[in-house]
C-alpha cells in the first residue's frame, strides 16, 4: 500500500490519534490576535503590541485578509537588545511615536510572548512612559498580558476586553446606580454582521445596549474616497459606563469568561452567557433572557421574523435530515453550530476544537445527548485538522463546516466545505452576512442547503439531473 | 512635480514625528536627482551607499510593514521546500499566521510528499516555557517520522521564546538526526533577531549551507547544469522561469526554494552556474557556493519582455554557441506573443504612474515590466533592503522618483495623497487603506491571488492584472452622484 492510501486507513488514524507532542493544523491562533480584534472595537483605539514587530505584521495581515479591510496597529519593535535589557526603552519611545503620529483616543496594549518570557511589567512601563512625557496623563492605555503559550485567541479577546473595561471605568462605578443599559459581548465573532443584527433586535425591543466590543464599522467601512484610520467602535464613555449597566450578556461564554465574571462579581450585575446562539431555539433563549433581564417584551415584529426563519427551516429541513456533518472551530461556535444542525434534523458527527477544554467536551457531549440527532456525535477537544482528516476519511460525513483551513481535508474527503469562522480567505463577503439571529439562521440554511444541491448538480449523472430539487 | 517640491513636501510630512523619530525617518527617504554639472547624466545622490539609510531598526510605535527573522526563514526560505516538514517551534501563533499565506505552489500530494500547505507546531505551553521543551521536540520528531514517512527532513524554525529560555535545539536535532536517520535541521530564526525578515533569510541560508548543501552527489553532472535561486514559486512563478531556462537548453538541477526539494538542493554545489532572482534573500548561499565550490552566480530578471530578453541573453552569454543560438530562438518564439500583449494593454496603461513598496527584489525588478507597458514608476522602496539593493535601484529609476526605506503607513499615505499615482502596488496591509482612498491597488507579494508574473507565461497575466486594477469600472463609482 502506498503512503497516499495508507494515510486514509484506520491503522493510520490510530497512529495519528496516538500522537502526544506534535500539533498539525490547529484550529487556534494565539492570544494577541484576539486582543487586537477586541481592541479594534473601540472608538479611536490603537492596538499596540509590546514585543517583536513580526507578530503585529502577522496579526494585521491575517485580519486584513479575512475582512479585506485595513487593520491599523503598531508594535514597539523589540529586538535583541530588548531581550537582554527589557523593553522599557522601546515602550517609552513607542508610545510617544504612536501618540504623536496616530493620535489615538486610547491605546490598547497587549504583549507578545517575547515580552512575557522576559517578564516585562506593562503597568510599570506605561507609568514610566507617562513620567517621561511620552503620552499625556489623560490618554487611557489599557494593558493586557497576553502570553501566546497560554490559551488561544479567545483568551486574548477576554484579557483585552477586561483590561479595557477596567481602564476606562476607573472611578466610574456608581454602586447600584444603574444606567438602564445592557452590555452585550459578541466574543471573537468573525461574522461581524451579527453585531449589527443583535443591535437591531435590541432596538426593536427598546433595549439600550453597549456592545463590548463593536467592530462592525472597523471591519466594514464604506469606500468613500477617504481613509479614516479610526472608524466606528464603542465610544470610550459608553465602555467606561458599562460597569453601571443593569446586566451583561455574552454571546461567547468561552471567549469572555473572565470579563463576564468581573461584571457579576465586582459590579453586581446580572449576567448571562450563551454559546454562540445559532438557530431558532438558541436565539429564542437569548431574546427571552434579554427580556427577563430588562423587563422589555419581545415585540410582534420579532415574532414575525422568527416565523419567516422557521418557514425557511421547514422548507429546507429535508435537505438536512439524516445528513452527517463535521465541524471545527472555537468552542462556543461549535456548541452553537451543533445545536443548530440538530435543530434542523442533521447529525453532528466529528466536532473538533483545538482550543476546546475538558469542560467544553462535557458540555458538548451533554448537548449531543440531549437530542436523538446527536447520537453519532463526538467532541474532540485539543485535536487538530490532521486528526479531523483521519476522521473524515475513515468515518465519512456529508459536509464539513469551518474556516478556510478546512478546505484541504474537505478536498481529500470529497465533501463540500461551508465556510464559517475565522479566517475565511478564499471566499468573499461572508463576514458581511449574519450567522446569528433569525436572519442569520436563514443564511445558514441557505448556504448549507445550496452547497448540497450544487454538489448534487455538479456530480450526478444525466438521468438524475433534475429541474426540481 | 519638481524634485525640490517633492523634497519640501517630504520635509513637511516628517514634521508629524517627534524630533528623534523625524531625524531617523528623514535619513530613509531620498529623491533621485540628476546632477546639473554632468549635463543631465544621472548621478547617484550625494553618496551612493549612504544616500538612504537601510537595514537598521524600525522606530518603535509606528506602522512598519516589516516582519521578523522567523518570517524570513520559515515564511520565505524554508517554507516552500516541499519534501520536508517545517516545524514552527514555540507557541502556536507564528506558524498559524504564516500557514499557506505566501502562495508557494508545490507539486506532490499534501501530507504524503508535500508538506507546504501545513502548520506543524510544537504549540508551546507554559510548562514548556518554564521547564524547557527538549523532550517535546524529540517526541515531535519521532511522531513526524511515524506519521509522515516520506518526509525527507525536518527543519526546526525557532520562535522568540526558544532563544530566550535557552532550549538547546541543536543538541536535540543532533540526537534525532542520528536516531531517525533523517536530517533534522535547527534554525535559530527567533523573531527578535535582527531588524526585519532579512536576518532570517541569512540565518536560513546559513542553515541550508551547514545542513543541506553538498550532502548529495549528482550522478551525471553536465555542462549545462544550473540552479534557480531565490524564486519562491508564488502563483507558479518558478515554473514559468524554469520553462524558459529549459528552453535555452540548460538543465535545472535544483529550485531554491519554490517547489523545492531538499533532495535536489543538496546537489546544487555541483552546478555550473547559479541563477539568482531574489538577490536579497539568497545572495548568501550563492556567495558561499562561489567561495567554496567556485560556482559563479548571476542575477537575472524575468519580469516583462525587455528584462526577460536581456536576461536570457546574459544567461546564454555564460554558455556556448548552442545555448546562445537557443536564446535567440526563444526570444524570437515569444516576441509575437509579447507584442500582442503590448498591443492590447499599452494604450490602456501608457503614462500611468505607479508607486511601489514591496520587499526582496521586486521594488527594482518589476520596474521594467511596468515600463514595458508604458507606466512610470514615481516611487519605490524596500521593507527590508540593504545598501546593495538601493545601489541597484537608483540607476533603474528616473529623476524625481522618491525612494523610501521601511516606509511607515503614515508616510506612504501622505505621499500617495500628494503624488497621486494611478496604481499603488504593495502588500496586504496597505491594500485596503489605498482602496478606501479610491486608488487602484495590486498586491505585489502574493500577486493578489493571481500569477504567475515571472517569465513569458507571467507577463500577459501581469499586464491583464494591472489593466484590470487601473481601469476597473468600479473606480468610476467612488463618488456618489448626489454627493
Amino acid at each position: 500500500m502506498n503512503t497516499a492510501e495508507w494515510i486514509n486507513t484506520v491503522e493510520y488514524k490510530e497512529l495519528n490519534f496516538a500522537r502526544k507532542a506534535l500539533v498539525v493544523n490547529p484550529t487556534k491562533a494565539c492570544q494577541p490576535l484576539g486582543a487586537f480584534f477586541c481592541a479594534s472595537g473601540f472608538e479611536g483605539t490603537l492596538p499596540y503590541e509590546h514585543g517583536s514587530q513580526g507578530c503585529t505584521a502577522y496579526f494585521r495581515n491575517n485580519l486584513a485578509r479575512h475582512y479585506r479591510e485595513p487593520f491599523p496597529a503598531v508594535s514597539d519593535s523589540m529586538t535583541e537588545d530588548a531581550a537582554v535589557f527589557g523593553g522599557r526603552a522601546n515602550m517609552i519611545e513607542g508610545l510617544k511615536n504612536a501618540n504623536d503620529l496616530y493620535k489615538p483616543k486610547m491605546i490598547a496594549m497587549c504583549t507578545s510572548c517575547m515580552a512575557e518570557v522576559i517578564g516585562d511589567d506593562l503597568k510599570a512601563f506605561i507609568s514610566n512612559a507617562r513620567d517621561a512625557g511620552s503620552i499625556p496623563a489623560s490618554l487611557p492605555v489599557a494593558p493586557a498580558h497576553t502570553p501566546s503559550f497560554i490559551g488561544s485567541h479567545i483568551t486574548g479577546y477576554d484579557n483585552m476586553l477586561l483590561a479595557i473595561v477596567k481602564t476606562l471605568s476607573e472611578g466610574k462605578y456608581k454602586d447600584g446606580d444603574r444606567n438602564g443599559k445592557l452590555n452585550v459581548i459578541p466574543g471573537f465573532d468573525a461574522h461581524i454582521e451579527n453585531i449589527r443584527e443583535v443591535k437591531r433586535y435590541m432596538s426593536m425591543m427598546g433595549v439600550p445596549v453597549t456592545v463590548l466590543a463593536d467592530n462592525t464599522e472597523t471591519f466594514d467601512s464604506p469606500l468613500s474616497g477617504h481613509y479614516e484610520m479610526y472608524h466606528g467602535g464603542t465610544t470610550l464613555a459608553e465602555a467606561g459606563d458599562s460597569v453601571n449597566a443593569i446586566g451583561t450578556i455574552s454571546m461567547q461564554a468561552y471567549a469572555s469568561a473572565k470579563t463576564v465574571k468581573e461584571f457579576g462579581a465586582e459590579y453586581g450585575q446580572k449576567t448571562a452567557e450563551f454559546n454562540y446562539p445559532m438557530g431558532i431555539a438558541a436565539f429564542d433563549s437569548f431574546l427571552m433572557k434579554v427580556s427577563e433581564m430588562t423587563g422589555m417584551p419581545i415585540p410582534a415584529s420579532i415574532t414575525d421574523e422568527r416565523g419567516r426563519a422557521l418557514d425557511a427551516a421547514t422548507d429546507a429541513h429535508q435537505y438536512f435530515h439524516g445528513k452527517r456533518f463535521s465541524m471545527f472551530g472555537d468552542p462556543d461556535v461549535m456548541l452553537g453550530l451543533a445545536r443548530f444542525i440538530m435543530e434542523m434534523g442533521g447529525e453532528p458527527v466529528h466536532i473538533v476544537s483545538t482550543n476546546g477544554t475538558k469542560k467544553w467536551e462535557r458540555e458538548m457531549q451533554a448537548l449531543l445527548a440531549s437530542s436523538p440527532y446527536g447520537s453519532s456525535g463526538t467532541a474532540y477537544p485539543g485535536k487538530d485538522l490532521w486528526h479531523l482528516r483521519s476522521l473524515l476519511v475513515t468515518e465519512p460525513v456529508d459536509m464539513l463546516i469551518g474556516d478556510s483551513h478546512g478546505k484541504y481535508a474537505a478536498k481529500d474527503a470529497g465533501i463540500p466545505l461551508v465556510r464559517i469562522g475565522f479566517p475565511i480567505t478564499d471566499r468573499v463577503n461572508l463576514h458581511r452576512y449574519a450567522t446569528l439571529g433569525y436572519k442569520g439562521t436563514m443564511n445558514l440554511i441557505t448556504w448549507i442547503t445550496n452547497a448540497f444541491l450544487d454538489e448534487l448538480d455538479r456530480t450526478c449523472d444525466d438521468a438524475h439531473f433534475e429541474l426540481l430539487r | 512635480m519638481k524634485t525640490t517640491e517633492v523634497k519640501g513636501f517630504i520635509d513637511e510630512l516628517l514634521k508629524a514625528y517627534p524630533d528623534k523619530a523625524r531625524k531617523n525617518r528623514a535619513s530613509h527617504i531620498a529623491v533621485k536627482e540628476t546632477a546639473p554639472e554632468t549635463g543631465g547624466e544621472t548621478a547617484e545622490p550625494s553618496c551612493s551607499t549612504c544616500a538612504i539609510k537601510s537595514n537598521v531598526k524600525s522606530i518603535p510605535g509606528v506602522m512598519t510593514a516589516r516582519g521578523c527573522a522567523y518570517a524570513g526563514s520559515k515564511g520565505v526560505v524554508w517554507g516552500p521546500i516541499r519534501d520536508m516538514v517545517h516545524l514552527s517551534h514555540g507557541p502556536v501563533g507564528c506558524g498559524y499566521y504564516s500557514w499557506s499565506t505566501r502562495r508557494n505552489l508545490a507539486q506532490g500530494k499534501p501530507g504524503v510528499d508535500n508538506f507546504v500547505p501545513f502548520q506543524f507546531t510544537s504549540d508551546y505551553q507554559e510548562k514548556d516555557i518554564v521547564y524547557g521543551g527538549a523532550q517535546k521536540l524529540e517526541d515531535i520528531c519521532r511522531e513526524i517520522k511515524v506519521l509522515f514517512p516520506e518526509a525527507k527532513g525536518i527543519s526546526v524554525q525557532s520562535e522568540c521564546p526558544i532563544g530566550l529560555i535557552g532550549d538547546d535545539i541543536e543538541a536535540s536535532a543532533r540526537l534525532m538526526q542520528k536516531e531517525l536517520a533523517l536530517p533534522v535541521i535547527p534554525v535559530r530564526c527567533e523573531g527578535f533577531r535582527g531588524v526585519s525578515q532579512s536576518l532570517g533569510h541569512h540565518i536560513a541560508n546559513d542553515a541550508v549551507r551547514d545542513h543541506v548543501l553538498g550532502k548529495g552527489k549528482l550522478p551525471d553532472p553536465g555542462p549545462y547544469d544550473v540552479a534557480i535561486i531565490g524564486d519562491y514559486n508564488i502563483g507558479g512563478d518558478a515554473w514559468a522561469s524554469r520553462k524558459i531556462i529549459e528552453e535555452l537548453g540548460l538543465r535545472v538541477v535544483a529550485m531554491w526554494s519554490g517547489d523545492g526539494q531538499i533532495e535536489t538542493m543538496k546537489l546544487t554545489h555541483m552546478v555550473k552556474l547559479n541563477l539568482i532572482h531574489c538577490y536579497r534573500s539568497m545572495n548568501y548561499i550563492a556567495r558561499h557556493m562561489e567561495e567554496e565550490y567556485n560556482i559563479p552566480w548571476m542575477e537575472y530578471n524575468f519580469f516583462g519582455p525587455t528584462k526577460i530578453e536581456a536576461s536570457i541573453r546574459a544567461i546564454a552569454a555564460r554558455f556556448d554557441k548552442t545555448i546562445q543560438d537557443n536564446a535567440e530562438k526563444v526570444i524570437a518564439k515569444y516576441r509575437p506573443a509579447m507584442d500582442a500583449v503590448l498591443a492590447k494593454y499599452k494604450s490602456r496603461l501608457d503614462g500611468r504612474k505607479v508607486m511601489l513598496y514591496v520587499g526582496g527584489l521586486r521594488p527594482r525588478h518589476v520596474i521594467g515590466a511596468y515600463e514595458d507597458l508604458g507606466m512610470d514608476i514615481i516611487g519605490t522602496g524596500y521593507e527590508f533592503g540593504h545598501a546593495d539593493d538601493y545601489q541597484r535601484t537608483f540607476p533603474q529609476v528616473k529623476e524625481g522618483t522618491v525612494i523610501y526605506d521601511d516606509v511607515t503607513e503614515y508616510e506612504m499615505e501622505e505621499m500617495v495623497k500628494k503624488l497621486r499615482p494611478d496604481l499603488v502596488a504593495s502588500g496586504i496591509k496597505e491594500k485596503y487603506v489605498f482602496q478606501k482612498m479610491g486608488f487602484p491597488f495590486r498586491q505585489m507579494h502574493s500577486w493578489d491571488y493571481s500569477g504567475p508574473y515571472h517569465g513569458y507565461d507571467g507577463f500577459p497575466i501581469f499586464a491583464r492584472d494591472m489593466d484590470m486594477a487601473v481601469n476597473s469600472p468600479t473606480w468610476k463609482l467612488v463618488k456618489a452622484p448626489w454627493a
